[in-house]
């Protein structure tokens, strides 16, 4: 099928594109920029007029639910879900039921990304068996069955020098670890940033020492034992702090942080309102300008959703005990042009923390649209005002604060491998 | 980005009336001087031959205790009975949940029985204000204590005590001292005190016990009991809970007695004429020396006294702001 996307503002960081310019796609491939290749027989014109052409996102962390409780969400909903937010490739955490530590789960959600059609997935497999921190998980088979990084989530292994093995393991092979820093012990029965909003609401708090004691003993064994390591979903100004100090002394680590911990702070849990019940936790005004901060200094140099779709009733409940997470998929571009928006990043600045930052640190060819790369791409309007109400959804979960609230920047098409996997209605 | 509400407005209806007491967070002066004058007006009641007032009467109260408790239930059902209401009393500790059904479905089932009332205690903070904001807000919902956050009949039945001992609160010192951490009647005491014009309020306690950044809520922090109950004109012990020696925050219940016990002597640190109060069950030697628990400065069984009267007032208030914000709402749709 050959498509030409007509009259857009092509926005592709890795080529230092920003221009008014048509795209030709053929056989899932990007064709040409500019004017078509020779005998081109255009099958579907998609007019791009007013509207930002940009790569396919790529969601470093996204929570997909299977194979796991189908009221959660399954790869085929949560696909869709990606697509209607312009994301072509997202990277699932191994908090699977079962967990991802044997290649055949692996296999599995591979499988049904295929199935379902729309996106590409990677999961990313655990670091060690049953992400009990005691045996080193078959990192090898799993990253040939499609794993694309390690983690043990956010279960830190409590031993370190069943920690140091695993890293020194993924070494050998060249694989990323992305630490999901959490302190088992310090964040143990806690459900929000530990300060005086937590003081009041009476609740059991995480402080910031549950993240930061895991980011410093991750850093120091990154650099005892060379291992690629990424830090993913930071919630701690003092992280980026660290972070930065590590990379100034050469050390090759990357960053990300989900669009809720740069928007929103624990304040907003008074009221005790479930969906901001999440983990990692909103933190203080403090850490939400440092990690803003981190952001545009460079450290961390991506973006993601940390989606996390749940049923109705894992929300029903006193606070503590609902299950933490909120949704994303769908509202993580209109959220994060908010950066653009309050001027402290350029729109091809913003895309390029969405798409060829992630791709970067994962080592994917995606997030790239020069000749012959595969046509996943995003089509937004970024004026367009919107509003996601629970019946056009299409995540399973419901489950965000930003249900109802009006949002700015609409996707209108998405293409995963040249096929028009979305259009907005 | 997004706007947080105020917790403390659930509990109000549109006129400002009460119509559930969820925390004592956020209301004005007046509403806990209405508090404390109903309040008074039913303290004689328990004295009389006749016990009863009608203001409840054809109503349902549901005492649902999804965490044990013998004082605060078995004052919460005098006071209900006193006004005349049908009372039922439910241990959902050992039925429902267990059985798996989640806090909605027992709330959504019992209301299905037209319930007026419902007086919760939940070991998860919020789970009042959960109640009354997602479940059943057409239900006068009165926190009878929810994990750490609140228990505002307790914190009110204190301030009854005080004013009937001290007359004014705004010239008072009030020390709070043991687990602050842990305790939803230190926080509901606090809101209260400084509602009511308490400027010296202490809270005493090793770091352990002290929650991140208390003094936000309007306290003086201190580690050292001596030097926090020094002149103070009310000393208010709370309960340590014995299960809090196995999670390494004390080294041991007599170094906690020895350093922050109230005895006869740290006591005469405080004013000559200060009280001495505790919302039970008291620990003896662990907390607070049995000479003290039984001099004549001890208003602990005032407390109590106290406990029923101030029921009887916010479950009477709250349950007219009920029926009015219900009659509204009725009004409306005609």
């Amino acid at each position: 099928m050959n498509i030409h996307i007509k009259g857009g503002r092509l926005i592709d960081p890795a080529n230092q594109i920003d221009s008014l310019t048509d795209l030709f796609i053929s056989n899932g491939r990007i064709a040409s920029v500019g004017s078509a290749p020779d005998n081109f027989i255009v099958d579907q014109v998609i007019d791009a007029s007013n509207k930002i052409v940009c790569p396919g996102l790529i969601d470093m962390c996204a929570h997909a639910r299977e194979p796991g409780p189908a009221q959660k969400g399954s790869i085929r909903t949560e696909s869709m879900a990606a697509v209607a937010g312009g994301i072509t490739t997202m990277v699932t955490p191994p908090t699977t039921s079962p967990i991802v530590d044997s290649p055949a789960v692996a296999k599995l959600i591979k499988d049904r990304c295929i199935e379902a059609g729309k996106i590409t997935i990677h999961p990313m497999g655990a670091l060690t068996k049953a992400l009990e921190g005691e045996q080193l998980a078959p990192m090898h088979a799993l990253a040939s069955s499609g794993c694309i990084a390690f983690t043990n989530s956010r279960q830190a292994v409590a031993n370190s020098l069943v920690l140091t093995r695993c890293l020194e393991y993924a070494a050998t092979h060249d694989l990323l670890v992305i630490f999901q820093a959490q302190d088992a012990s310090l964040a143990q029965g806690g459900c929000m940033h530990d300060d005086s909003t937590c003081t009041r609401l009476g609740l059991n708090g995480i402080p910031e020492s549950a993240e930061t004691v895991e980011v410093a003993r991750g850093l120091l064994l990154t650099e005892q034992t060379g291992v690629r390591a990424h830090f993913g979903q930071l919630s701690c100004e003092r992280s980026v702090r660290m972070i930065t100090e590590a990379q100034e002394r050469g050390l090759p680590v990357t960053a990300d942080v989900s669009i809720q911990n740069l928007l929103l702070t624990d304040e907003n849990v008074n009221g005790f309102n479930n969906n901001f019940h999440l983990i990692p936790p909103l933190r203080s005004q403090l850490d939400r300008a440092g990690l803003i901060q981190g952001l545009l200094g460079g450290t961390i140099q991506a973006i993601c959703s940390d989606h996390q779709p749940h049923e109705s009733a894992a929300k029903e409940a006193p606070f503590a005990d609902t299950e933490p997470g909120m949704i994303g998929l769908e509202t993580l571009l209109s959220l994060s042009l908010w950066l653009v928006d309050q001027e402290m990043l350029d729109l091809p600045q913003l895309i390029e923390k969405l798409t060829l930052a992630p791709a970067t640190i994962l080592g994917l060819d995606e997030g790239n649209l020069a000749v012959g790369r595969t046509a996943d791409i995003c089509i937004f309007d970024p004026e367009e005002e919107w509003t996601l109400t629970p019946e056009s959804s299409h995540s399973r979960g419901k489950n965000t604060p930003f249900m109802g609230h009006p949002l700015k920047g609409r996707v209108t098409n998405t293409l995963h491998q040249g096929h028009i996997v979305y259009s907005a209605t | 980005m997004l706007e947080h509400t105020d917790p403390s407005q659930v509990q109000l209806t549109k006129d400002g009336e009460l119509k559930h007491f969820i925390t004592t967070e956020h209301l004005s002066r007046e509403m806990l001087t209405e508090i404390l004058d109903t309040a008074d007006s039913f303290v004689d009641l328990g004295a009389k031959q006749v016990k009863k007032v009608p203001l409840l009467r054809g109503k349902t109260v549901v005492n649902l205790f999804f965490e044990a408790s013998t004082r605060t239930l078995s004052t919460f059902e005098l006071a209900a009975k006193r006004l005349s209401a049908d009372v039922l009393n439910l241990n959902i500790s050992t039925s429902s949940t267990s059985k798996g059904e989640t806090l909605k479905d027992t709330l959504m089932t019992l209301h299905a029985m037209h319930s007026d009332m419902f007086v919760v205690r939940h070991s998860s903070s919020g789970a009042a204000h959960f109640i009354a904001e997602h479940v059943t807000p057409d239900v006068a919902v009165i926190n009878a204590g929810d994990g750490r956050h609140a228990h505002p009949t307790q914190a009110m039945l204190d301030m009854l005590t005080i004013r009937q001992a001290k007359g004014a609160f705004a010239p008072l010192s009030v020390a709070i001292v043991g687990d602050i951490l842990h305790s939803r009647v230190a926080r509901s005491q606090i809101h209260a005190l400084r509602t009511l014009g308490v400027e010296d309020i202490r809270v005493i306690a090793p770091n352990t016990l002290l929650p991140r950044h208390i003094e936000s809520l309007g306290v003086k922090v201190y580690t050292d009991m001596q030097q926090g109950i020094k002149d103070v004109d009310v000393v208010m012990m709370l309960r340590l809970q014995k299960e809090r020696m196995n999670s390494a925050l004390l080294p041991s219940e007599s170094e906690f007695y020895k350093l922050y016990g109230l005895t006869m002597d740290k006591l005469a640190l405080a004013k000559p004429d200060a009280v001495v109060m505790h919302p039970g069950p008291i620990n003896r030697g662990v907390e607070i020396a049995s000479s003290v628990a039984d001099c004549d400065r001890s208003l602990i069984l005032d407390q109590v006294t106290n406990g029923i009267a101030v029921r009887m007032a916010v479950m009477s208030m709250a349950m007219s702001g009920q029926t009015k914000s219900r009659s509204d709402l009725n009004g409306t749709e005609v």
